[in-house]
């Protein structure tokens, strides 16, 4: 299947001489769900910004559908929609009336009972006839993507769809990102959150200072990257990591009643079985045993570390 | 094209128009009769007549295109600014309409609510001076030539202006000095000739004479004069405005 968008070789350089964007290359299929990972200033903001038109591109160049984004600007956009980061609306405008402001603005003839599934669906129908400053914060980001969503589009980009925003409607939005792929849209967001990533991404792509560090598959990802941590407790403390077991590369820890053990979990032998073997052979009895596997948070440490 | 979008634009900026109908129009409406009672009759039974025109009625052009320049520009520079400011034009620019298009929307919406206040201050004058307009198709084309040569240079400051002051300045600083050294409240011809010279290189001059020349038959210009001088005014804004959106001056980085 091709790719609904495909981002070629894209590179943006601000006039105040700042290069946001370094060689990006990127293809989204239809109906994933991609998150953009990053810190602030990575150039997110401005890879999707350049993608929908807002900025223009330096060198490089987007399609989207098979539509040049600059040539076919009109065939491009029609298929994308934007929920931008900031709260950027019309506080004296009405729910309904911007909706309907929005598709309009995208060409779509009117079309009143779709924008009230698409209010129905994100719980604002009975906001319509509200004006927009008296809603609260989280309506707001809601009502932005409502009119994203007014002219149908099959791309939604989301950019930073939970920055603080606090745990419980962060969980809704996701909900809310995966009802949206079951409808078929396809969903590119930005996030500083890796859980956010790990949670809802079918991809991420890692981004820092206008560079894409790694983008893959987020299983692939958390395998690839992935070590576990076995954690061994044991019944006494002790003083010193036995002799015997010196090519494991075991830590103790602090307490000194555990042992650490780092191993990929992508390698044949693991060698779980002979170490556990070992350390009752040289009389050490076990408490308990736990794995941890490395979030996304390690590995994007991990990554800016491997690139510096 | 895109006229559903133009369409939207359009409504929209006039939605915010009628959301504030009162003071949209009540202010015309009050300045208007405050020069006519100032200008009109207080200072205008001492001045008689200019070319036959009693002063009252001779300041009626003058006062239309005072307020129709004045509204254009502040009508049109808000509507742009406005969305530049809050940060919604971030769907204008994504949206799958052109430069051409979105100013069609902006302007069109300009230039039909300072038509509307040029109504309102011709009818509100009728209500205290006898009024015959002698040239009303040449009345009509350089009252709709002015809103849109002033609605687009209205939407050039809306681009260019950084805050409010700086969309605010221009029709204060410049607009409403060049409209009253433009001759709206005097013939030239009653200024020393010095004052006559340098008036010939305020713009304004033109259009109010033009202007003037389609109600009364009388003008300090030629009427061909007038016509180029806001044809000239108008081609620059355009020139202005294209370059503006091939650049993405201001408004795209
Ligand atoms: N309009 C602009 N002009 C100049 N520099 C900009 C502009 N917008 C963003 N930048 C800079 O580009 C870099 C990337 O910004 P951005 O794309 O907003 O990052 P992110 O969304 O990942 O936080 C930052 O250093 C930011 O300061
Ligand atoms: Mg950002």
């Amino acid at each position: 299947m091709t790719p609904i968008v495909i981002v070629k070789n894209l590179s943006k350089t601000y006039s105040s001489k700042l290069i946001a964007l370094d060689d990006i290359s990127l293809e989204i299929s239809e109906g994933e769900i991609l998150a953009l990972l990053g810190p602030n200033g990575a150039g997110k903001t401005t890879l999707i910004s350049t993608i929908c038109g807002i900025v223009n591109p330096s060198s490089g160049k987007i399609f989207v559908d098979g539509f040049d984004a600059i040539k076919d600007y009109r065939d491009a956009r029609r298929l994308i929609g934007l929920v931008p980061q900031e709260l950027v609306l019309d506080s004296f405008e009405t729910v309904l009336n911007t909706l309907r402001f929005s598709r309009g603005l995208f060409g779509k003839p009117r079309n009143d009972n779709y924008l009230k599934e698409v209010l129905k669906k994100l719980s604002l129908w009975d906001k319509r006839d509200s004006p927009i400053m008296t809603l609260s914060g989280g309506m707001k980001r809601r009502v932005l993507i409502a009119k994203a969503l007014s002219h149908e589009p099959r791309v939604l980009f989301l950019d930073e769809p939970t920055a603080g925003v606090d745990v419980e409607l962060r969980k809704d939005m996701w909900a809310l990102v995966n009802s949206l792929r079951a409808s078929g849209v396809t969903v590119i967001l930005t996030t500083h959150y890796i859980e956010e990533a790990e949670a809802i991404a079918d991809r991420v792509g890692v981004m820092n200072q206008g560079k894409m560090l790694l983008l893959s598959d987020k299983k692939t990802l958390l395998k690839k990257m992935g070590k576990k941590e076995l954690k061994i407790e044991l019944h006494d403390p002790i003083t010193a990591i036995p002799e015997s077991l010196s090519a494991y590369k075991l830590i103790l820890s602090e307490q000194r009643t555990a042992l650490l053990y780092s191993y990929d979990t992508s390698a044949n032998r693991t060698g779980i079985t002979k170490l556990l073997t070992d350390i009752s052979k040289a009389g050490l009895i076990l408490k308990d045993v736990s794995t941890r596997q490395s979030s996304l948070e390690d590995i994007f440490t991990t990554l800016l570390e491997e690139k510096k | 094209m895109n006229f559903s979008g133009i369409r939207a634009i359009y409504i929209y900026e006039m939605t915010r128009f009628f959301r504030t109908f009162f003071q949209s129009f009540i202010s015309p409406i009050v300045s208007t009769s405050l020069y006519f009672v100032v200008f009109g009759t207080a200072i205008g039974s001492k001045i008689g007549t200019i070319d036959d025109v009693s002063y009252g009625a001779f300041i009626v052009p003058g006062l239309i295109m005072l307020n129709i320049m004045t509204q254009s520009t502040s009508f049109a520079s808000f509507g742009i600014y406005l969305p530049k400011f809050v940060g919604t034009i971030f769907e204008i620019l994504s949206a799958p309409i052109n430069s051409f298009e979105i100013i069609l929307g902006y302007v069109g919406a300009a230039v039909t609510k300072s038509l509307m206040i040029g109504v309102v201050v011709l009818i509100t004058a009728h209500l205290f001076v006898d009024l015959t307009i002698l040239h009303p198709f040449f009345m009509i084309v350089f009252l709709v030539l002015t809103c849109v040569s002033f609605s687009l240079f209205g939407f050039i400051i809306g681009v260019w202006a950084k805050n409010f002051d700086q969309v605010q300045m221009i029709p204060l600083l410049v607009l409403t000095p060049l409209v009253f050294l433009g001759g709206s409240f005097y013939s030239i011809s009653m200024l020393p000739p010095i004052w006559q010279s340098i008036s010939m290189f305020n713009p304004i001059f033109y259009l109010i004479s033009g202007f003037r020349w389609s109600f009364f038959g009388t003008a300090d210009v030629g009427i061909g004069l007038s016509l180029m001088a806001i044809a000239i005014f108008t081609c620059c804004c355009i020139g202005m405005i294209t370059w503006i959106f091939k650049t993405g001056y201001r408004i795209k980085s």
